[in-house]
């Protein structure tokens, strides 16, 4: 079995094919970004992008990938490079407090934009349903999503 | 295999961060600088064979002894290479870790962008560190202005021997000493190895900035880990990775205070990936390992499976039989008995008599869960009678006595090192994951593991917020002036009610407080703005019912009971300043120009030192049928959106303004939604609500505009924001819903009288 995450292909021989996305990540490709929350897809702290859209990697099988690409919150902008318009955004607006979520709400942002460029407020609301902030910080992450959006047109 | 005795467990009372404590107990060695180029850094914090390495990863090139680095105290080092400074306390998401090194940096008159900030070893030298009552802000703010200040004089008087002119002469600015006469300028860096040979001064003779010369204290900075965060690296405790991690799981009994009988262990350790598993008995002590098994695993995945096909028998005698639902029945009892009195000065009995305008109102309030969202997890490895702690907690040095003890060794053979928190909210504040983490790696010596929690563990193993039962009454005189006031309350054991110096104490002639325990095997204890968080509710919910009685408006009758300025109750609360706020909030707020179909609502708490008021903007929905809550009763359904809060807070002068305006509107968002529909409930001792499916909290769609004011006299010193923000919201908000609809919401959370947010 293998999968492409962040445009590098993983050889997964010997990895149990029922575990989720999450702990692939996170325990056996050291990306750990992706963040635990929950288990039971509530939180969106695991969110991850497959092709262009977003799904909960904890509760998704790595053998459902199959040949589509995976991206995390290390594909966005790698070490070396600046940060993309979205997580520039993200430092500008000064949006985390505790920052755990933030990978999460992020992710689930960049397949928001892929899709709709110009989101009105209802339409970040409803994208990010399913993300959690524990610190309440949704006026600002709301905020940076439109930030988000205007420096990517 | 011998069995301890739990079933005092409900008896044990959690250490409680006390507002004034602020000296930790529990200290351990400096930790040893690991010098690291840029390269060796990248790779120990590199993905393959890596680990986290930050909170003991100094400033490149840093050297401590031998001349080159200029290090006056713990928190500031500056050599050629650049300018270091060290964040003392644990970064739970109040954001100390940017604001306490801004403090160091205004006193050293750096320029920010020259700045790195680290988090800070484990060491007495940096005082208490740890994160807790709202504490990091006012207890930092004298020693990290003197830290940097004294650096400062240093730097200057290093300049001054430098260019053999006076120091008066000097001024500094965005990292340099400049002489303006000469028209002279040179770096911090390049007087590092200058600076390093001047005497440290005496506190006496160094002198703070006029604030008005603030260059950075009160702007809006970003968090310091902000790039980190949004590039994904490795930061929080759940991140901590080393060579040959395994991972592991801790069973409990679900009935807190059972004990093992037995478990399939052989079956367990068959299961792929499983490399061990055991039976720990505990340590006796609830607050640090309880029974349970354990299990060891090659990853997290393979160690959750294994605790799924666990089966475990305990033995419950001495376990929980906790019931929420008997307790409210048996609490409807309890506040119609005389309870402990607390509180009685005047004569209530009398005014009750003489005073004709009454209101009663019974409130309660269930269980609320910590919930961070980093779920408690340590990393841990026990090496040749030595213990090594990664962790994300809020009391490091608490935790390591503890720790040593679940490990059965000395303390001094405890290292410990503090990572970022997912939140805290005052969970962190116990260190009963540290404590397990320790036990299990002692039977997996020379091999580290990481203990990982799963939400069901995190939540049916919290230290929980306690219910609560208030029966109130009030009277008010012929003026609408409140001149009686009765609380008979019932709070869960280790609760202790009440504090005789709370509201209204001070305030009403003829005030009684009573308070009856209630026996809780769970563990309960801080949570977020302890005390406050529902007393908050009770009693600015009652003041407004006693507004109503006398028919006169709410602003006025709280201005009034304020009364004339002046500190109450042995410091703590000065009435100038809560009026200022409530004032403020509700003239920003609209308060006599009300919107049509809108409700307004005000409250004003004070707690951890700071006075805020907010008002809250709400309109509610027509009953739409009945819903059935938790306790099985049948309630009118009703929609509620909250349009906007407004929010007064003075807590002296701000040090990162986006960071405090992040704080209040995180606050507001917190107390909505732990008013609404946050409640944990018990049956036989097992606790029902274990995931966010059960346990709701509120998502952005519901978020209210927050408009945040700071008021700043300038008389007073800085104050924590991590609490005092919280407590206002809900009895804000319920007022407001009465002023909407003539509703008195009585109940936390509200969705117990059928309102849902919108």
């Amino acid at each position: 079995m293998k999968v492409s995450v962040n445009n590098t292909t993983h050889d997964l021989t010997g990895i149990d094919p029922s575990t989720p996305l999450l702990w692939v990540l996170r325990d056996h490709l050291n990306l750990v970004g992706t963040k635990f929350g929950c288990g039971i897809s509530q939180c969106g702290a695991c969110t991850v992008l497959i092709d262009d859209t977003a799904v909960k990697s904890c509760i998704y099988p790595i053998s459902a990938v199959g040949d589509k690409d995976v991206t995390t919150i290390e594909g966005l902008a790698s070490d070396e490079e600046e940060l993309t318009p979205l997580q520039q955004a993200w430092v500008d607006v000064d949006v985390a407090q505790c920052g755990y979520c933030q990978a999460g709400q992020i992710m689930a942002t960049e397949a928001l934009l892929r899709e709709n460029p110009n989101p009105t407020d209802t339409d970040i609301d409803t994208a990010l349903a399913g993300n959690l902030c524990r610190c309440g910080t949704y006026l600002r992450v709301r905020e940076a999503v439109k930030v988000a959006a205007k420096q990517r047109s | 295999m011998t069995t301890l005795d739990y079933s005092d467990i409900g008896k044990v009372i959690p250490r409680v961060l006390r507002e004034d404590e602020t000296t930790p107990t529990v200290f351990t060695e400096p930790q040893p600088l690991v010098k690291l180029d840029r390269r060796q850094f990248l790779k120990l914090t590199g993905l393959i064979g890596g680990g986290l390495m930050l909170s003991f990863a100094p400033l490149r090139k840093v050297r401590a002894q031998d001349g080159t680095v200029f290090s006056p105290n713990v928190f500031v080092k500056i050599d050629a290479e650049g300018i270091l400074l060290y964040a003392p306390n644990p970064e739970i998401g109040q954001g100390v870790k940017t604001s306490l090194p801004m403090m160091l940096a205004e006193e050293l008159d750096v320029a920010w962008e020259d700045v790195r900030v680290v988090q800070a070893p484990i060491d007495r030298a940096y005082g208490g560190q740890f994160a807790g009552g709202s504490m990091s802000t006012p207890t930092s703010w004298e020693p990290l202005r003197t830290a940097g200040a004294t650096a400062r004089h240093m730097l200057v008087e290093a300049a001054a021997q430098k260019w053999q002119v006076s120091a008066d002469t000097l001024s500094t600015q965005d990292s340099m000493v400049k002489h303006a006469s000469s028209n002279r300028e040179i770096s911090y860096r390049e007087l590092a190895v200058d600076a390093a040979k001047i005497a440290v001064p005496s506190r006496g003779s160094i002198k703070f900035k006029d604030p008005k010369q603030y260059r950075l204290l009160g702007k809006r900075i970003t968090g310091v880990d902000n790039d980190a965060i949004v590039r994904g690296k490795p930061l929080f405790g759940i991140d901590q990775m080393l060579p040959n991690l395994k991972y592991a799981v801790y069973q409990k009994c679900p009935a807190i205070g059972g004990t093992v009988k037995s478990a399939n262990l052989d079956e367990v350790k068959k299961m792929p990936g499983v490399r061990q598993a055991g039976v720990l008995e505990g340590t006796g002590n609830a607050m640090e390992v309880l029974p349970g098994v354990f299990i060891i695993a090659d990853s997290t995945w393979a160690a959750f499976q294994a605790k799924r096909a666990l089966k475990v028998e305990w033995d419950e005698n001495n376990a929980s039989k906790d019931s929420w639902s008997e307790t409210v029945t048996q609490a409807t009892k309890l506040v119609e008995q005389a309870g402990n009195r607390t509180v009685d000065t005047g004569d209530v009995d009398a005014a009750f008599s003489a005073n004709e305008r009454q209101a009663e109102g019974y409130y309660k309030y269930f269980f609320v869960s910590h919930a961070p969202l980093e779920p408690q997890n340590c990393t841990a490895m026990f090496k040749d009678g030595e213990l090594e702690l990664w962790a994300p907690t809020q009391t490091p040095t608490w935790g390591m006595g503890p720790a040593a003890r679940a490990a059965g060794i000395d303390q001094s053979k405890v290292k410990l090192n503090q990572l970022r928190c997912g939140g805290g909210f005052g969970r962190r504040l116990y260190n009963d994951f540290m404590c397990e983490a320790a036990a299990i790696a002692k039977n997996y010596p020379g091999v580290p593991i990481k203990l990982q929690w799963t939400r069901e563990d995190d939540i049916s193993y919290d230290l929980f917020r306690g219910g609560g039962f208030h029966k109130l009454r009030g009277c008010v005189d012929e003026q609408g002036k409140v001149v009686g006031w009765h609380n008979r309350h019932a709070t869960i054991t280790g609760d202790q009610g009440i504090g005789s110096g709370q509201f209204p104490m001070g305030m009403v002639d003829n005030l009684r407080v009573e308070h009856t325990g209630i026996d809780w095997k769970h563990r309960c204890a801080a949570w977020r703005a302890p005390g406050s968080n529902v007393f908050g509710f009770v009693l600015m919910s009652f003041l407004h019912e006693l507004a109503y009685a006398g028919g006169r408006d709410h602003r006025d009758v709280l201005l009034e009971m304020l009364g004339e300025e002046r500190l109450m109750n042995r410091g703590g609360m000065h009435t100038g300043r809560a009026a200022a706020c409530v004032k403020l909030a509700t003239e920003k707020a609209g308060w006599t120009n009300r919107k049509e179909g809108r409700g307004l609502g005000v409250a004003f708490y004070y707690s951890h030192a700071g006075h805020i008021a907010e008002v809250a903007e709400v309109s509610v929905g027509d009953v739409e049928g009945t819903v059935t809550n938790r306790q099985g009763e049948s309630v009118q359904k009703r929609s509620l959106k909250v349009h906007k809060v407004t929010v007064a807070a003075d807590v002296g002068p701000i040090i990162n303004l986006s960071g405090a305006e992040n704080q209040v509107q995180g606050s507001v968002v917190d107390g909505l939604s732990t008013m609404v529909d946050l409640a944990i409930t018990f049956e036989n001792g097992r606790v029902q609500e274990t995931n966010f499916d059960k346990y709701r909290m509120l998502r952005m769609a519901e978020t209210p505009e927050v408009e945040v004011h700071f008021i700043n006299t300038g008389e007073h010193s800085p104050t924590g924001l991590g609490e005092p923000a919280f407590p206002p919201l809900a009895p804000a908000v319920g007022n407001a819903i009465f002023d909407a609809c003539g509703y008195r919401v009585r109940t936390l959370p509200i969705s117990e009288e059928g309102f849902y947010l919108v």
